[in-house]
Formats: C-alpha cells, structure tokens, sequence
C-alpha cells in the first residue's frame, strides 16, 4: 500500500463585516486571475413560499433582472455582459443567488447594479406575465419535455415529507404561476429581501480596502430594514418506509431514488459531515461499495449516484434534509431489488466496517473536487455567502478538506447504520417511453 | 428618487498568459505543461486523434478503457487513482479520443503511471466490457429520449450527408456487435503516443512535470496510420426539414450555416456578427424571443470547430403553439444583422464581451487545460489567445457587417425543428417550404 498521501488545504483569506444597515459583508481577494467574482444571496428559497403560490420564489428571481431603479429592463444583463462578465441566479430551498463573474475592472459596476435591485426591482404586470411565460418554458425544458425531468429533486421530496414548506413542487404549478399578482412580487420583496436578510461577498482580483470603499459608496444607503424571523420547518422523521412511483411518458429505462433524514446540517454539523462522506463511498467511482456491486457486479443499475441535499447543496442547506441515492435501471430492472441490494450493503457496510484504505482514498478525491471548484471565483463568493448567511463561517470553505479527512471509520460506520429501511422514502420511475 | 451613474470600467491590464514549457518526447508524443497553482491540482488532457475510427468501437473503447490491465481490475485502477484524489475518463468526438481528469498535484506522477499502465497493456476482459457495452446501450436509449439529442442528430445528418461527421452515435444494436477482439485491436492500431498531445495544467512546474510524463509515459510507444478526415462538404440548402416527435410540448428549433475555423481572417468579425445576433444573453435573438415575447427560455448559436472543418449553429427550444412565430422572429434577426451593419454601441459591448470571456475562460486550472488541449487539436498554442484579443479589438464595424452579410445570411441556412409535426407543420409552412423527415 502506498503511504496516504497529504490531504491538502486552501488559505483564502477572508474578511468579514456589517455595514450600518445590517448588509454583511465577505471579501476573499486572490490575485492568481484577473478576475472577480460578486453574489448576493438572500436568506429565503422555496421553503418560504405561500401556498398557492408554489414557484414564487423562483418566479421572483426572474423578476429581480427586470431592471430596478436606474435600470431599465434589460440594462443589468448588457451592463455585466457589456463588462466582459457573465451573470446568474438560482433558488433553492433556503436562499437565493445572484452572481457575476467579470474582468476585475467591472467589480464596481457589478456592485452598484447589486445594490440597485437591493433597493427595489421594477416591478410590472408586463414584465411578470413575460416572466410567467419565460419560466414555463424553463420547466418545459427542464422538466416536461425531458425523460426523468425533476427526477428526483421535485419527485421525492412529497414522499418523504408532510408539510407544505418541505414537499411541495417548487418550480411551481402553471396553474400558480399564472396566478402571480405585482402585488405578490412587492409583498415577498418587501418582507425577504431586507438587507439585513442578505450578505454581499466578492472574491478574486481586488484590493479590500478599495472594494469596501466601494460597497460603502454603493449599499451604504441601501434602506435598513431588519430580517424577517428565521422559520423552522422540521418535522418529524420517518417511522415507517414510504414508497411511491409514477410513470414517466418520455423515459425508456426504469430508474428509482432513496432518501433518509440526515443530522441537521448546521446545528449538528459534527454528526451530519460523515453522511457527506458516507455517500461517496457509497458512490464515488468504480471503487465505491454500490457502484462495484450494483453497476459492475450485478448489473442491476447502469448508474447510481449519492449525496446530500435534494439540489445537492450539501453544505448550503438547513434542516431538515437527506441523504440521497439515485439509479438509473436497465430494461426491466428491478427498483425493489436494487433497496434490498442497497440495504445489504448498508448492512455489510455497518457488520464488518471499512476496508483497508477505502476511507483515505475517498476522502482524498473528496478534497480534489472541493479544491477543484474553488479554483473559479464564483466557486468561493458563492459557498462563502452562503455559509456567511447560513452559520457567520465563510472559512469553513477552506476547513472543509480538512475536517472532512478528519472522519473516522467509526463514524462512517454509525452513519451507515442510521440508513434503516424504515426510515426510507422512495420514488421509483417507470418508463411510459418508447424502448420501454 | 435620486438617480445614480454607472460605474465607469477599469480598463483592462495586458493579458498575461502563464508559465508553461512544450516537449515533443522521443516516442511522438507532445507534452504542453502550464502552472496555475492557485490550488493544489493537476488537470490532465491527453487527446489522441481518433478520425476515421470506426464509429461503435470506438464509442465502446472510449467507455471501457478503465476496464482493466493484465495486473489491475476496473477495481483497482479506480481505487489506485482515488487514493491520490484522481479521476481520469475518456471521451470521443469525430476528431479525437480524449481521456479527461484530473488529482491532488502530489498525485501526478502516480495518476500518468496508471495511465501509461492502461495505454500500454489494456486488456479489455470480458466480463466487465459486457457490462459496458449494455450500459452504453442504455445511455443511447435514453439519448435517443432526449429531444436536444434527437434535434442534434437530424441536423448534422442534414449538414454533413455523407460525411463522416454526419453520424457521431452509434445505434444500439451496431454497439451490441461489437467483439472485444476489435477493441483490442482498435486499441492497438490507434491508442498511439505520434500525434498525441498531453496537456498539463495547475499546481506544478512545468519542465518538471514533463520530465515527469517522459518518466512515465516513455515507454508508450508506436503510430497510428493517418486517420485525416476529408474536408466538410458544401452545406445543401432546402425546404425545412420537419422530424416529428408526437406530444412534444416544445420545438427544438435548428439552423445552420457553414462556418469558417479560427484561424481565418474574417473569423474575429463573424465573432462579433454572432454575439450580436445570438451567441450572448444580450444578443438580438434573446432579448427578442424571450425578454420581449417570452417564447423561450433560452437560446444561442455559436461557430462549432471540427477539424475538418467549421459550422455556425443555432439552437432554441420554443413553445408549441409558437413555433411559427419563433422562427419569423429568427429569419428577421438573422436577415437583420445579414442586411444592416450593428450599432456602435452593440458592437462595442459584444467586443467587450468576446474580450471579457477569454480573461473568464483563461481564470482557472480546467479552463486553461480545455483551452489549451483543444487549441493544440488544431495546431494553436495558448498564444493565439493574446493573437485573437488583438484581432478582436481592431474589428471594424464594416467587417463585421461585412462578415454577418457573407456567413450569417438567412438566404442560405438550412432549418431542423424537431417537434410535434402535427401541430407545427402548419405554422412553418407558412413561413417557408417544410419536408416531413421520412424517419
């Protein structure tokens, strides 16, 4: 056996603070590119949208690039491309994003263009219904008109769960969306995006004291306005095995995905990180327990994958959340055989516990592709401003190698032992397909 | 409300480019290695040309060359690269086999003997090709459910006819067909170090770390016969071609144009005719069919590069019932920029943008390593970077508007949409002459 190799670790430097209206702040400079990274996340998902208005979150995402105070609609797209950037948002369960990424000589202006839909975006029956009609079509894309679409992020979760927060479909209903109101939009702005439910992080080619210079000039005057109370959406977990499936009319080939409740993320982080790596050596290459027994030896599944969180936002999520397997069928395979397969491995896994360099060898590749995404700028302003948002640590980006090679087989065996069937929810795909 | 300016840009400093040393070992093969040590990582290319390979052996090999060697199983080579945070697949395209990965940069010289060990002395088992041959015969399956997929094959056999590049998946039962003695031999006559290119890029030094790759990768030895494509044909103009694709609830909509390959003079014009029309979010194209009407969620085109040769593409997948209207929308936009020359500031800003994304894709170690390792598929180094910023920035307007006239026309484009015919048959044949696909 060759000696374990030196599991390696990033220094980033990270500066934190408040600005007089609440907004925190994150600066992680880095001078190897010419580049800068800059996102704003807000402390409100999925989770929070209203009944009835199932996709909101999202929704209002799309409308937050409709152009704000002294920006017409599309400005802020052609002022960031027109800065040799590129820009984004996404949602998720617990916050929201919006990011660029530019030639380090745009950082001011991708901040003031931040700061200006901070204070308010335009918003206008025209530009909802456009938007309305822009995100139909993304679900068209992403999820009509696709085999295995929202399989299983959108499909698991009302299984496993009871409440609405926690199971319900959030790319949302066309029926809600096409019920959305401008009175809605003010409304959910004017109760989530306070800046004091927000952080600011830059990261890459800039200088701090210039950079805080500039965030004082352009969100010093944002208005204050305080965060809304944090919800708790737990509840409880699973006594007895759930099980659901349906049929999918695009896909040819049976697939199905399992998922247990994990320690909560943050409040108990010690015991939720070995989950994180439970999962990987579950599913990490042709190495891994389920891949060498139910892919190669078996073939029972032509793939199986596994990790935390339904977006797989393993790290930028709170409670409650899962760990989850998902595999892809041959023809005719069967969902209920590759459980029971999964089970016994677990089994084995929890009986006879790890082999030889089985746990230093995935913890090494672990650290490779943490490393490996924060070489971009976005792959740290991002993380860092969740993990700011989320738990006032953006260094636990640079800890994470770390604390992960710091996970023992004991407890990677405790943590495959909570994987109980009945504790399960599962959703099996069968295929209404051509080929099927 | 007070009204605020924008920031003023900061221009841009030069652009620099990074350390790196080029070799061409004694067995042929050429080792390009860069520094970016910004984290402890080595990216590894290794692109081996590929044209010409017969088509479902060469699709299997690409997913079964991991599967073995006379002293390691699938297994072990998978656990040997994992214990040094490594990963390496393979890939192919019409051109090339490219096998993609990447470890912690202690790993390096580990991760090239293990693949050295599988260029020289795969063996390709028995057991564990089969396995990979069903479970390439499922991933097509369920290709063949994707309608980006389904759009993509009907366009490039529409474009390429005859030519090698017009089939780049293999049927299901071709790939059931093939023997484990013909990967084996595929393997022999053409996983060749002449003519290969291995690029290397992150926390390493550069002469070291080909001295590293001769080290391991020397005793990988012999050449492939020529497996040169012959040039694209002309592109065929026609009636739109209608595949159909019942209970579609969107049309994925198609166009090609012949392109031309970077290294023409009128390639950084076209560049720019493109961003304006459709290659950027802010382009004609988007801000019209989707921030204007809302038909879409997205749309692009964009100059695709083989070897053989180039060809400009444009893709969206629109709603049903606005399939006509989408494509009015796209003829005009296409027309438009063909027909008129840009306005200053559009072009300005997708010059900015051209410029601005070559920084964006230089910025980390995996964009550099795909940067570099597809340039050197086409004889350019990383300089032509610094080469094309240059030409880029001189563009006038007259050439671009000269460049969209000659390769963006409207006239001369060939249309794919793939949808439910029966209901988009009559919107487009309003537009233009439509031809049912017979498959």
């Amino acid at each position: 056996m060759a000696p374990r190799i030196k599991i390696p670790a990033t220094k980033y430097p990270v500066e934190r603070f408040t600005l007089g209206n609440g907004l925190r702040v994150v600066l992680s400079p880095d001078r190897s590119a010419p580049v800068v990274g800059v996102a704003v996340v807000y402390d409100v998902g999925i989770r929070s949208e209203p009944e009835g208005r199932t996709g909101f979150a999202h929704l209002f995402e799309h409308l937050m690039f409709q152009g704000s105070a002294n920006l017409e609609k599309l400005a802020h797209f052609r002022h960031v491309q027109g800065a040799g950037g590129s820009f984004n948002g996404s949602t998720h369960l617990d916050y929201t994003d919006y990011f660029e990424v530019l030639p380090s000589g745009g950082l001011e202006r991708a901040l003031f263009l931040e700061a200006d839909r901070m204070r308010g975006p335009r918003l206008t029956e025209e530009n909802l219904r456009n938007q309305v009609d822009v995100v139909k079509e993304e679900i068209r894309v992403n999820v009509l008109n696709r085999p295995y679409g929202g399989f299983p992020w959108l499909k698991l979760p009302p299984v496993m769960f009871e409440t609405f927060p926690n199971a319900h479909d959030g790319y949302g209903s066309f029926e809600d969306l096409e019920s959305a109101t401008v009175e809605d939009a003010q409304g959910f702005f004017d109760r989530y995006y306070a800046c004091g439910n927000a952080v600011l992080s830059v990261a890459g080619d800039f200088d701090v004291a210039e950079a805080t210079a500039m965030i004082e000039r352009h969100f010093g005057d944002v208005p204050a306005r305080p965060a809304p109370a944090l919800p708790d959406f737990f509840e409880p977990d699973l006594t007895t095995e759930k099980r659901a499936s349906y049929t999918d009319r695009i896909a040819p080939l049976p697939a199905v995905a399992a998922g247990w409740r994990v320690p909560d993320p943050i409040g108990a982080f010690e015991e939720y990180l070995p989950f994180a790596v439970l999962a990987e050596v579950l599913t990490d290459g042709d190495a891994s327990r389920l891949v060498e027994r139910l892919v190669q030896r078996d073939r029972a599944a032509t793939t199986i994958g596994g990790y935390l969180g339904f977006m797989g936002d393993e790290y930028q999520v709170r409670n409650p959340t899962a760990l989850l397997l998902q595999a892809h069928l041959p023809p005719g395979g069967d969902a209920d055989k590759v459980l029971r397969t999964i089970d016994e491995e677990l089994d084995r896994l929890t009986t006879d516990g790890l082999k030889e360099g089985e746990l230093a060898r995935t913890q090494a590749r672990m650290a490779t592709r943490l490393l490996h995404e924060t070489d971009a700028v976005l792959g740290r302003a991002l993380p860092m401003a969740v993990l700011e948002l989320q738990r006032g640590r953006p260094g636990l980006l640079n800890d994470l190698p770390k604390l992960i090679s710091e996970i023992g087989d004991k407890q990677i065996v405790t943590a495959a032992a909570a994987l109980r069937p009945e504790r399960r929810a599962s959703v099996e795909v069968i295929p209404g397909g051509a080929g099927a | 409300m007070t009204s605020k300016t924008l920031p003023d840009l900061v221009p841009d400093a030069e652009l620099n480019l990074p350390p790196e040393a080029e070799r061409t070992l004694p067995n042929g093969l050429t080792v390009i290695a860069i520094r970016r040590s910004a984290v402890p990582l080595v990216e590894v290319r290794l692109r081996i040309p590929f044209g010409r390979a017969p088509l479902a052996p060469a699709t299997l090999l690409s997913q079964a060359l991991f599967t073995g060697t006379s002293a390691m199983s699938s297994i072990d080579i998978a656990a040997e690269l994992q214990a040094v945070g490594g990963s390496l697949v393979a890939g192919l395209d019409p051109d090339r086999l490219l096998i993609s990965g990447n470890a912690l940069s202690d790993g390096l010289s580990r991760t090239l003997e293990l693949l050295a060990s599988v260029l020289t002395d795969a063996t390709y088992p028995a057991e564990e090709v089969s396995t990979e041959r069903e479970r390439l015969v499922d991933h097509i399956q369920v290709a063949l459910s994707q309608p980006a997929h389904l759009a993509r094959v009907a366009l490039q056999k529409r474009i390429y006819g005859t030519h090698p590049y017009a089939v780049q998946t293999p049927e299901p039962e071709e790939v059931r067909g093939v023997e484990n003695a013909a990967l084996r031999d595929l393997h022999d006559a053409r996983l060749r170090p002449q003519g290969a290119i291995l690029v290397l890029v992150g926390d390493i030094d550069p002469d070291q770390a080909i001295d590293t790759a001769e080290k391991t990768l020397g005793g990988w030895t012999g050449s492939a016969p020529d497996g040169s494509i012959e040039p694209t044909p002309l592109i065929e103009t026609g009636p739109l071609l209608l595949v159909d694709r019942p209970g579609s609830v969107q049309s994925s909509l198609r166009l090609a144009l012949p392109g031309i390959a970077r290294t023409d003079a009128d390639y950084p014009a076209l560049t720019l005719a493109n961003y304006v029309f459709g290659g950027y979010f802010s382009s004609r194209w988007v801000e019209n069919i989707r921030e204007d009407k809302g038909y879409t969620y997205g749309s692009h085109s964009l100059v695709e590069h083989f070897v053989a040769g180039s060809a400009w593409l444009a893709a969206a997948e629109v709603a049903t019932e606005v399939t006509g209207p989408s494509l009015l929308e796209t003829l005009y936009e296409l027309g438009r920029i063909a027909s008129l020359p840009p306005g200053e500031e559009e072009l300005e800003q997708a010059r900015r943008y051209a410029l601005g994304t070559l920084r964006l894709g230089m910025s980390t170690q995996a964009g550099l390593a795909a940067l570099a390792s597809m340039y050197a598929g086409f004889g350019l180094r990383l300089d032509h970077l610094r080469e094309h910023a240059a030409s880029l920035t001189a563009a006038t307007r007259d050439e671009v508007a000269a460049a969209a006239a000659r390769y963006l026309a409207p006239s001369r484009a060939v249309i794919v949409v793939l949808g439910d015919a029966d209901k988009i048959e009559s919107q487009l044949s309003v537009l233009t002459a439509v031809e049912r696909s017979a498959e």
